[in-house]
């Protein structure tokens, strides 16, 4: 997205083409293969983080991706403690914090607030989540882990577990990976929490494969890629159907005894109790490896939106 | 096309007969300091029944607003008591301030001074997607 004075900021996947995919990830593998030569890169710039609702992966992500490129970090990390609870609006404290940052990382719950952001003010917003929208960083999370895992994006089956109706994780990745071919998409959820329609619909118009299931056992030996999900308490109204649907699918070894060998597992993280902790020691266990990946792609993605790569 | 009582303005033909009340308030008819004239239930050769606005006087219109509400629209423009121009409505591509997102978690729910938008993503359906939040509204015939 590209504002009246010009300036880029990322809302969506969609807003960066493939193209630039994968130049994150090339950034994001030199990042790893020559540290030195981005320890002080980003010198004398300035990260705000105003995250509006409460985050320790994403936020801490972004402070240390930043860190790491030797720039500092400024901002607040609960709406209670920023002018918000002033009723100061989101557009206005955009525009001053772009006042004393070079860059925004925004989390905020409530949908479209980090676009909002992006159209008033004169530095690049990075949208760390808005609501059950978007969160596109978690999407290139995803993605340079698969490329680092997998080598390529295409020839796999990917199988999405757990809550695909409000996961905006599970929407995003399915929307970024629909841009490459050979891929096959197999939706493991109770009826509840299925893939929206319209996500469906998507896929069908582009004569992209998926199956679904309901039982994760049925899925699983054709998986290369499993990807878990939680079954979020903040995305339901009613406290009745959380509690019904929140133990739908926990992942065991026993349950993974069917699976490829080469299989990767994936998690946005935070896990509950969806991944019993005894996968954590399983060689195809790799959402911690995840979080790691989600530093290296930041550090690539603002040092690409502040023009330094 | 009847355009008696209008020396100078805009007639709105062939809205779709119950329209006329819905345009009148999405327009704000009711703040313009000239005659407007409601006429509702009309006999249509094109349509059987139609519902007409006359407005003497010259003023902006949204025809965004038409073209949502009722694509077959036929507005006149009138000027010393001559047709002079004739504007036929399409579906618009884009669509601001004239719905309202009704998703509880939008921005727009909360921020103040921010425009209602909403994109076409379905002209045969016409189905319409807020620019913030991506909720889907079906236009309602």
């Amino acid at each position: 997205m590209i504002n009246k004075y010009g300036q880029r900021s990322i809302i969506n996947i969609t807003d960066l083409s493939v193209e630039e995919i994968d130049h994150l990830i090339e950034v994001a593998d030199d990042i790893v293969a020559n540290p030195t030569e981005y320890q002080d890169i980003c010198a004398h710039k300035k990260l705000a983080t105003l995250f509006f609702e409460p985050s320790t992966r994403t936020r801490l992500s972004f402070t240390s991706a930043m860190m790491e490129l030797g720039g500092n970090v400024l901002g607040f990390d609960d709406a209670g403690s920023s002018s918000a609870t002033k009723g100061e609006s989101v557009a206005d404290t955009t525009i001053m914090v772009g006042c004393y940052a070079d860059i925004i990382a925004m989390r905020h719950p409530k949908e479209g607030a980090p676009l909002v952001a992006a159209q008033k003010t004169r530095v690049p917003i990075i949208n760390a989540g808005d609501g059950g929208h978007f969160h596109p960083t978690q999407t290139l999370t995803d993605l340079l882990t698969i490329h680092r895992k997998k080598g390529e994006f295409g020839n796999f089956t990917i199988g999405f577990c757990g809550d695909l109706k409000f996961g905006r994780t599970v929407h995003s990745l399915i929307t970024a990976l629909l841009r490459y071919d050979n891929i096959k998409f197999v939706l493991i959820s109770p009826p509840e929490l299925k893939l929206p329609d319209y996500m469906k619909e998507i896929m069908r118009e582009q004569g992209v494969g998926f199956e679904e299931y309901e039982r994760l056992e049925d899925a699983m030996p054709s998986l290369d890629i499993l990807y878990m999900t939680r079954v979020q308490k903040e995305r339901f109204f009613n406290e009745e159907d959380y509690i019904r649907l929140r133990d739908s699918y926990i992942l065991t070894l026993d349950k993974l005894k069917p699976a490829k060998e080469d299989m990767i597992i994936m998690h946005p993280l935070p896990r509950v109790n969806e991944i019993a902790i005894e996968v954590d020691d399983d060689p195809r266990a790799c959402y911690f490896f995840q979080a790691l990946c989600g530093k290296h792609i930041r550090m690539a993605l603002i040092l690409y939106l502040l023009g330094l790569k | 096309m009847d355009i008696s009582g209008v020396n100078t303005g805009i007639v709105l033909d062939h809205i779709q007969p119950g329209k006329s009340l819905k345009i009148y308030e999405l327009l704000h008819l009711d703040k313009v300091d000239c005659t407007v004239a409601v006429i509702q239930n009309a006999s249509s050769t094109k349509y059987g029944a139609k519902d007409i606005i006359k407005i003497d006087g010259k003023i902006d219109l949204n025809f965004d607003v038409l073209g949502y509400i009722d694509p077959n629209i036929t507005v006149n423009i009138v000027e010393d008591g001559k047709l002079v121009k004739k504007v036929h409505m399409s579906v618009p591509e884009t669509l601001t301030n004239v719905l309202t997102c009704k998703n509880p978690r939008c921005i727009t729910s909360c921020e103040q001074g921010i425009d209602q938008i909403f994109h076409l993503v379905d002209p045969e359906k016409k189905v319409y997607r807020c620019a913030y939040c991506d909720a889907e509204y079906k236009r309602e015939d």
